[in-house]
């Protein structure tokens, strides 16, 4: 069989067997609608209330603050729009939030920006941490909520939240975590981290896509986005997706025994990092130490990242990359450029994203491959032509 | 988004990649900003027939790809009619690209008419077509 990578977890994992072995009663037998009073609903009611005891269980956090969405983008829609109109009422219309936050948080500002609110986009060093001198310096009376993200997505960068909650606290401001990244890399103890909101995604932890979670700390009230019957304690209307609910309960209690492992998934990366960045006029995009245990983010000098991508995908690697060709503008990776990444380097870079799946023979074939395939397309770019030129003149 | 065959074909296996030393016309187009260059090299015997063609691009695969169809259309021909090679031309030859790769089969017409005029001005024949610049501006 010919050799198959897969290194792009950070865009979403295959669904686990233990998890569809969990959702399959729900699927079979306990299919009634959780709201319904005879047996076939009370059954499916009390696969959810279970699922949900055990997720808040997960984060140390008590079951009435788990809400179940339908995806990651949607609990950041909710946490944000729905603090937004909270806000108001008390006549607060500041939001902060960073350059580097992903498109559902950043679009979501966009929105209010449109709707009145006024929006703080905050600088990121070269590393991708945000500043929190300048959350220090923007942050007013006036503010209403801090929404940064625990983790990036592209560079992996963990941010310090710990620090954000007393800052915004201090004044006054909500704090919501985008976390969909951060959950199952790192321990979330909702109990000892202050934050008010945290969002998380099924599909990126080995659950299905369609389902995603928002915890609202008890006491934080943030107004309703999906207004009908009274499903979630009347803050999220739509009957309970129970099958995929389950699953995400299963998908995160494995993830938390898998925490155990994280060690060995930051060894394959250093691996790869060290080895992959001895590739000529090759950078790491963020930092070394103070990043998720499986992202990996390398730019590569003079050449573009479509093209590694296809390559990489004849030989059987799934990679992704913040090149503008991978997206619908002109423009390459927003977080890359916040932290001062020229836009011709950022065009250049190879996001791998490994899970506790990732073997060490994995490793090996990605640091065979790639060197190949950055020379070759070197060898057809008139940019390295140039390089090479110079080369022989000095 | 999905390539067809001949688009791969051509982005693994790419035809006339390389330089002239001597080229007749040599043009450049796009920036790094923007993710695409394309760098054509032409070689014209007196007849006007452009006897060789090579090229170099960093850009997507789309970029490759519309660069190595674009000299095989040329090759061999005379210059009047590489000046009538439009970009359709070039995505049709390749079975089409998406939409928003589009602009690379612009990129390759512009390339060639850019070698085309730089062979003119070598000659001291004076430039009597226009190439239109996508990249303008965006610098």
């Amino acid at each position: 069989m010919a050799k198959y990578v897969y290194a792009d977890n950070a865009s979403t994992t295959p669904v686990s067997k233990e998890v569809i072995d969990a959702m399959m009663p729900c699927f079979e037998t306990c299919w009634g609608n959780p709201s319904s009073l005879y047996e076939k609903g009370r059954d499916a009611k009390d696969l959810m209330d279970d699922a949900r005891e055990r997720i808040a269980k997960v984060f140390n956090a008590k079951a009435n603050e788990i809400y179940f969405t339908s995806c990651g983008s949607e609990a950041d829609n909710w946490a944000i729009k729905g603090t937004a109109l909270k806000m108001r009422e008390k006549g607060k219309n500041h939001i902060i939030t960073s350059k580097i936050e992903h498109p559902a948080v950043l679009n979501s500002c966009r929105a209010l920006e449109k709707l009145g609110f006024k929006v703080t986009y905050l600088d990121v060093d070269e590393y991708g941490v945000v500043d929190l001198d300048m959350l220090r310096c923007s942050i007013t009376e006036n503010t209403g909520l801090v929404a940064v993200m625990f983790a990036n997505n592209e560079v992996g960068t963990i941010e310090p939240i710990s620090e954000i909650c007393d800052i915004a606290h201090a004044k006054g401001a909500l704090v919501f975590t985008d976390a969909v990244q951060a959950v199952g890399n790192i321990d979330i103890d909702l109990s000892k981290l202050p934050v008010d909101m945290l969002s998380l995604s099924g599909h990126k932890i080995h659950a299905p896509k369609g389902i995603g979670m928002l915890f609202i700390r008890r006491g934080v009230n943030i107004a309703n986005l999906i207004d009908g019957g009274a499903q979630e304690r009347r803050k999220r209307a739509g009957t309970e997706n129970v099958p995929y609910i389950v699953g995400l309960a299963k998908a995160l209690e494995i993830a938390k025994e898998k925490l155990d492992d994280i060690p060995r998934v930051r060894k394959m990366r250093d691996r790869l990092i060290s080895e992959l960045t001895k590739i000529p006029y090759s950078k790491l995009n963020g930092s070394r130490e103070n990043r998720l245990a499986g992202n990996v983010n390398i730019s590569f000098e003079y050449i573009e990242g479509e093209g590694m991508l296809l390559w990489l995908d004849i030989a059987g690697i799934a990679a992704s990359t913040g090149s503008a060709c991978s997206s619908e503008s002109l423009d390459p990776s927003h977080v890359l450029l916040a932290m001062g990444v020229p836009h011709e380097k950022a065009h250049g870079s190879l996001r791998l994203s490994i899970s506790h799946e990732t073997t060490d023979e994995d490793i090996d074939y990605i640091i065979e491959t790639l060197p190949g395939i950055v020379k070759k397309l070197r060898d057809m770019s008139p940019l390295w032509e140039e390089v090479e030129k110079a080369k022989i003149k000095n | 988004m999905k390539y067809s065959e001949k688009v791969m074909d051509h982005f693994t296996h790419p035809r006339n990649v390389g330089e002239i030393e001597d080229a007749d016309g040599v043009g450049v187009v796009g920036n790094a900003k923007c993710g695409d260059i394309m760098k054509m090299y032409l070689k014209i015997d007196e007849n006007d027939v452009i006897v060789d063609c090579k090229f170099k691009t960093f850009g997507c695969g789309a970029a490759i790809a519309t660069s190595s169809m674009a000299t095989e259309l040329i090759k061999g021909h005379t210059v009047q009619e590489a000046l009538k090679l439009t970009n359709s031309a070039v995505v049709e030859a390749l079975d089409g690209l998406p939409p928003v790769k589009v602009h690379c089969s612009v990129l390759a017409e512009e390339a060639i008419k850019t070698a085309l005029a730089d062979y003119y001005k070598k000659i001291g024949r004076p430039v009597d077509f226009e190439i239109e610049k996508s990249h303008e501006g965006e610098e």
